[in-house]
């Protein structure tokens, strides 16, 4: 190896020493909060704080919000009766906002009875299929995404509070490998880009820290309102790797851990991204 | 005819599939690649559009390029590739291209003459090689333009 390869190597060691620890000068300058100890960031950044001054603006205005059309579906689906018990969400939970007031902030939740854990999206077809005796909605159906984004939009402003330890800890564990395995014909994970990188441009994209606070997430681009588990499909697309499936213990495991990584930011859904 | 046009095209698929199977050797020496990976020169004015192909190189999603300033939205997460043909010879900059991670240890940088060691590459990707021999000649033919 020539010596000019050695002093390359010392400046990207150097590089990856900085970035690893969450230190990049851009992250200096947005609002974060505190990470608690251990954690791999200084300051857990939203992706709010990386995009536009337009973006953001839209995503502050609950009237001009287009999230908010979503949100407004499902309170009235929230009370229609569908399923062969005549039951509606209302019948068994009342008002959502009080009875669903911080589920969202905690998703996803250990299930006792299915021994695995279970994000909002499952939560509300285990609803309708067991309680309402209704059929589940398919996963990116605009029903399904609708009702996620109003169940969590009760948790608004509320910090992120994921459970990781006890029986969730081998899930947790199962997330973060996948979080830092490189994958796809451009083998990068995860992390290469959203801890590594994130607060530089890859070309138009600006990179955030890939926190999930804001989810279901209007995006600019789709027109709709976009639910994590796509998130994870089109990253992982993008690097032409195959992703895994929705709803997969695969993107289960790694919703429990993407969660810790964003642990306190205040919930944002419906947020507005581009 | 339409019956063995499909013919035709399936032979095509598996004809491509099975020579994609191969793992790419190189023929790696202190650190660099000194022979052509076509056994011939680049084209820069070739390599240059492959540079800028999204679906190609797409090396400006990670570098900047002064002389490229006219096109919008240059990357941030590699660094300039300004001079880079005065810090690197041709041999080792045939090397970065084809697999920078011999060089970078864990660098986010992919590697363009690869097709083996990837995990849960897409289907129409396995066994393929982002850039072909020829397009890395020709990447390698401009960047050596970038004195
Ligand atoms: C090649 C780069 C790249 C990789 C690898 C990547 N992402 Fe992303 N990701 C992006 C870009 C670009 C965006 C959009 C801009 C942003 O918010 O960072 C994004 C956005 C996100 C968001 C939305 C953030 C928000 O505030 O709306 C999440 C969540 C996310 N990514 C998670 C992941 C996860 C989990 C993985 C691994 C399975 C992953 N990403 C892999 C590039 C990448
Ligand atoms: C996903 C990001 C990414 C892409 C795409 C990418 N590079 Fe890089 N490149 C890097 C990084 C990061 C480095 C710095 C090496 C390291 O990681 O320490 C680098 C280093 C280099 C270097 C050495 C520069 C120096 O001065 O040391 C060259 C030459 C280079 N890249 C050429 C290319 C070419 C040509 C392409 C497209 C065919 C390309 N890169 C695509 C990220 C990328």
């Amino acid at each position: 190896m020539t010596s000019r390869y050695v002093g390359l190597f010392a400046v990207a060691a150097a590089a990856i020493v900085l970035t690893g620890a969450g230190i990049s000068a851009q992250e200096a300058e947005r609002k974060g909060i505190p990470a608690p100890p251990g954690h791999v960031f200084k300051t857990i950044i939203s992706g709010y704080e990386f995009r536009s001054k337009e973006t953001r603006a839209l995503q502050d205005d609950d009237l001009e919000n287009p999230g908010f059309l979503a949100v407004e579906r499902a309170a009235d689906a929230w009370k229609k009766v569908e399923g062969s018990e005549g039951k509606s969400c209302a019948s068994c939970h009342g008002e959502a906002e009080t009875t669903m007031k911080g589920v969202g902030a905690a998703m996803p939740k250990w299930d006792d009875r299915l021994k695995k854990p279970v994000n909002l999206e499952q939560r509300i077809n285990i609803c309708r299929t067991e309680k309402m005796k209704a059929e589940p909605w398919a996963f990116k159906s605009q029903a399904l995404t609708d009702m996620t984004a109003f169940v969590r939009f009760q948790s608004r402003g509320m910090p992120v509070a994921v459970k990781t330890d006890g029986p969730m800890s081998p899930w947790f564990e199962r997330g973060k490998q996948i979080y830092y395995t490189r994958v796809g014909q451009l083998d990068l994970a995860c992390a290469s880009c959203h801890e590594r990188n994130n607060g530089k441009f890859m070309r138009a994209d600006f990179l955030s820290q890939g926190q999930t606070n804001g989810f279901p997430t209007y995006r600019l681009r789709d027109q709709r309102l976009v639910p994590l588990h796509e998130r994870f499909e089109g990253c992982m697309f993008d690097v032409r790797a195959e992703p895994y499936k929705p709803l997969s213990d695969e993107f289960l495991a790694l919703e429990v851990y993407v969660a810790w990584r964003g642990i306190g930011l205040p919930v944002e859904t419906p947020s507005v991204r581009n | 005819m339409q019956r063995s046009r499909v013919a035709a095209l399936a032979l095509c698929l598996w004809a491509a599939a099975a020579s994609a199977q191969e793992p790419i050797k190189l023929d790696v020496v202190n650190d660099s690649l000194p022979k052509s990976l076509t056994g011939a020169p680049g084209n820069a004015g070739a390599g240059k559009k492959v540079f800028l192909t999204r679906t190609l190189g797409n090396c400006l999603a990670c570098h900047q390029v002064t002389s490229l300033k006219s096109e919008e939205f240059h990357g941030e997460f590699g660094p300039s590739l300004d001079g880079v043909a005065g810090r690197y010879s041709e041999a080792q900059l045939r090397l970065i291209v084809a697999d920078p991670k011999r060089i970078f240890a864990d660098t986010v940088m992919p590697a363009f003459y690869r097709n083996d060691g990837l995990s849960r590459v897409r289907p129409e990707f396995v066994g393929k090689t982002i850039l072909t021999a020829a397009q890395v000649e020709d990447v390698v033919a401009y960047l050596k333009t970038l004195n």
